[in-house]
């Protein structure tokens, strides 16, 4: 049936034995020889020999119980994000597989290393419609870069080790193994080898020299070149290697809304964001520059608009580690496959030195534009209604640029991506490709436990806090100090804008009448305030940013703001509106 | 708009349980028909090699064939138009017996490449292989003497140009 012997490949250095050992053990020993000490789940029947094997090694494995199984994907997610870490998610069977679907999805396409482990019914009930069978492999597959089911003991040391080489390497994403009750149950003789090559897999393709040659020869030549970066440059671990070329090369760079915080924020070739809520100025350069650089990012309909209409003029370059990327969406003039951490580095003592002023100084113009038509009022406003900018600037100047931020789905992720102040790489978590509601307030959780001394904001709508909202009681059980915004505009507001505008304003079920959400967070016994004028906002900020505990803040904004600048649906990212 | 062709896939893989699954899926998430698949050992043993013949155009074939490699297991894949293979199907028409000696029937054997492979008292098998052309035009001579059964292989194909998997397998190890 399997072949497994012949596709792994092990190294011989740094073996682990032991003697008849539960399958179940040996789950957890794996865990341990991967360097894992804490996993996210939820227990229940078929993965319950698992969790009697956790009981016992408490002290070695930290586990989290979540409210929800979804939670503990978008926790393990979360940990992964600010750590570069494979993040562990465990459910049971049946629902429990199925819960984990959405978060498996949202890793899958943003790239997140991420293992889960589901227990099965046994495997001479497999197939039966047994109680909790439900097939999770089938459900799963097209969403997981790699998935498994094990169904005999002495399977587990060599696919648990094939599963984390497999999520963490090359372009990472979700693994799902599916353990049946039976070999959780059955004792074998214990032998760990870390994997570290799968026949049929290349992890991270050639680099071809000729390519590296090509695109500098392109970026030296450029008058207009700009750059689009995204989270490529943080995966492969190369955020100095990419400022080191940015700074030789004077080529002003934009970020998909995945890269933002590889570069910080506030370096002087940052351009801002590119895309349907980018900024202004890389969204009408794109059209105007001679070439484009693409560094680790995808195309993504949200970053290019109509493809028909995008950067034709320009010679386009895709540093990239998935060659199936390459020419998916924007046909390139030259592909540089790779790690983005050599490759950078290769290029670099090849490209000349050189500033672009006068091209920088078109960003700025287009920067300025938009200070006064946009930004302006998003952040220091005149109307009476609290904007959902002003709070993220409060948030900026009490973080000062050094928090995790962690955003939902929706109008507030926009704005949170758009004024959110980063010094430090793998400080923004959001979901980007799934755009999953009620991704922010687990992923939170999973920051927070990753990053312990970094302060970790959640910034979440009041649509998305409810779709996860019972992880407040995660928060309580562990006392994870996260800091929680809930910025309320008593609707769905991402959806509204697209009705008021495209729609004719028919608010089709969109208006939410909620609870009152400082009452839920007290409930939880979670120090919680609610703000609605505007002389207030700051020092709430400042007590949230204080405070040594979990905190949550739900700030009243105006009903019916818009996020802009905005590409409409269909449209070029040169027709990117203001208003 | 660029043309759409028939497009036959090679695909190497791992002989793993699953993998259908996962290849079929590439197919269907980009609402793609799968006109004919085969599944069957390959020239390497432990490798599998999967055939599917799909229409769709050359842009979308070089997309699939990045998505298709993309799979852990899969070694690679290969897309070939019309011209750069050597392919056939196979067809088996169950007939009932009081055709047997028909002389049109015999005629139609001796002129295509076909045989009877089974006859009984009541009724007989014919096997032939050929394009799909070729069989589905036996299939439209023989219907009126009523088809007890019928049924027809997937594509099997070989490429004219090298694909390289034992190389490929080396480097790989």
């Amino acid at each position: 049936m399997s072949t497994e012997t012949q596709t792994v490949k092990t190294t011989t250095t740094k073996t682990s034995k032991m003697v008849n050992i539960s399958g179940a053990e040996a789950v957890i020993k794996c865990l341990l020889e991967e360097g894992i000490d804490l996993i996210y789940g939820y227990p229940g029947g078929a993965i319950m020999p698992v969790y009697d094997e956790l009981y016992k090694y408490q002290d070695k494995l930290h586990h989290v119980l979540t409210r929800h199984e979804q939670g503990a994907t978008h926790a393990a997610q979360g940990y992964a994000r600010v750590t570069g870490k494979v993040g562990v998610a465990i459910a049971t069977s049946g629902p429990g597989a199925t819960n984990l679907v959405t978060g498996i999805a949202d890793a899958q396409i943003d790239s997140t290393p991420m293992v889960c482990i589901t227990g099965q019914v046994a495997k001479q009930l497999l197939g039966s419609d047994a109680f909790q069978e439900t097939d999770i492999i089938g459900i799963s597959m097209p969403v997981t870069k790699w998935s498994y089911q094990i169904t005999d003991a002495s399977e587990i040391p060599e696919i648990m080790a094939k599963a984390f080489y497999i999520a963490r390497s090359g372009r990472p994403g979700p693994v799902l193994i599916d353990i049946t009750k039976n070999a959780q149950f059955e004792k074998f003789d214990f032998e760990y080898k870390k994997c570290t090559s799968v026949r049929s897999y290349k992890a991270i393709p050639d680099v071809n020299e000729h390519a590296i040659n090509a695109a500098a020869e392109i970026i030296n030549e450029a008058k207009k070149p700009m750059i689009v970066f995204g989270q490529g440059v943080i995966l492969g671990k190369a955020e100095e290697e990419f400022k080191a070329l940015i700074e030789k090369a004077g080529i002003p760079s934009a970020w998909t809304i995945l890269g933002l915080s590889a570069l910080p924020t506030d370096h002087p070739l940052n351009v801002g964001m590119v895309g349907m809520h980018g900024n202004y100025g890389p969204n009408k350069l794109t059209n105007e520059c001679d070439a484009l650089i693409a560094v680790g990012m995808r195309f993504d309909d949200r970053v290019t608009g109509n493809l028909d209409f995008y950067a034709k003029q320009a010679k386009i370059v895709h540093f990239e580690i998935d060659p199936a990327e390459i020419d998916k969406n924007v046909k390139t003039d030259v592909a540089v496959l790779g790690d983005v951490k050599e490759t950078l580095a290769r290029i670099l003592p090849k490209i000349n030195k050189n500033s672009h002023s006068s091209w920088m100084q078109e960003f700025k113009d287009y920067m300025d534009i938009e200070y006064d038509k946009v930004i302006k009022d998003d952040l220091y406003p005149e109307k009476e209604g609290l904007t959902m900018g002003e709070v993220i600037k409060h948030i900026n100047e009490a973080s000062k640029g050094d928090a995790i931020i962690v955003s939902d789905v929706g109008q507030h992720q926009m704005i949170t991506c758009r004024y959110a102040k980063f010094n430090k790489s793998k400080s923004n978590v959001t979901s980007g490709g799934l755009g999953t509601m009620g991704f922010a307030l687990p992923a939170a959780i999973g920051a927070k436990m990753g990053q312990p001394d970094r302060d970790v904001v959640a910034i979440i709508g009041d649509g998305s806090y409810q779709m996860t909202i019972q992880e407040l009681g995660t928060i309580y059980q562990t006392k994870v100090p996260v800091k929680i915004v809930v910025l309320n505009n008593e609707f769905l507001g991402m959806v509204r804008q697209w009705q008021q505008l495209f729609f004719d304003k028919r608010y089709a079920s969109t208006e939410m009448v909620n609870p009152d959400f400082v009452t839920i967070a007290k409930g939880y016994h979670i120090e919680a305030e609610q703000v609605s004028k505007r002389e207030n906002l700051a020092s709430a900020v400042q007590r949230m940013m204080d405070s040594k505990d979990a905190f949550f803040l739900e700030v009243c904004v105006e009903k019916e703001g818009n996020v802009f600048p905005m590409i409409p649906s269909g449209a070029s990212v040169s027709d990117v509106r203001l208003s | 708009m660029e043309d759409i062709q028939k497009f036959t896939f090679s695909v190497y893989t791992e002989n793993n349980i699953g993998i259908l699954n996962r290849l079929s899926a590439i197919f269907l998430k980009r609402h793609f028909n799968i006109e004919s698949m085969t599944v069957s050992k390959s020239e390497i043993d432990d490798v599998h090699r999967f055939i599917f013949v799909v229409n769709i155009t050359k842009s979308q074939s070089d997309k699939l064939i990045g998505q298709l490699e993309k799979q852990i297991e899969v070694i690679r894949a290969y897309s070939h138009t019309e011209d750069e293979i050597i392919y056939q199907e196979t067809a088996l028409f169950k007939i009932s017996s009081k055709h047997l000696y028909d002389e049109e029937i015999q005629n139609k054997l001796k002129f295509r490449r076909a045989n009877i492979i089974a006859i009984t008292p009541h009724y007989f098998v014919i096997e032939a292989s050929g394009l799909k052309d070729e069989i589905d035009n036996m299939h439209d001579k023989l219907k009126p003497y009523g088809l007890l059964q019928f049924v027809r292989s997937g594509r099997i194909s070989i490429s004219r140009p090298k694909m390289a998997i034992s190389e490929l397998l080396k480097e790989y190890s």
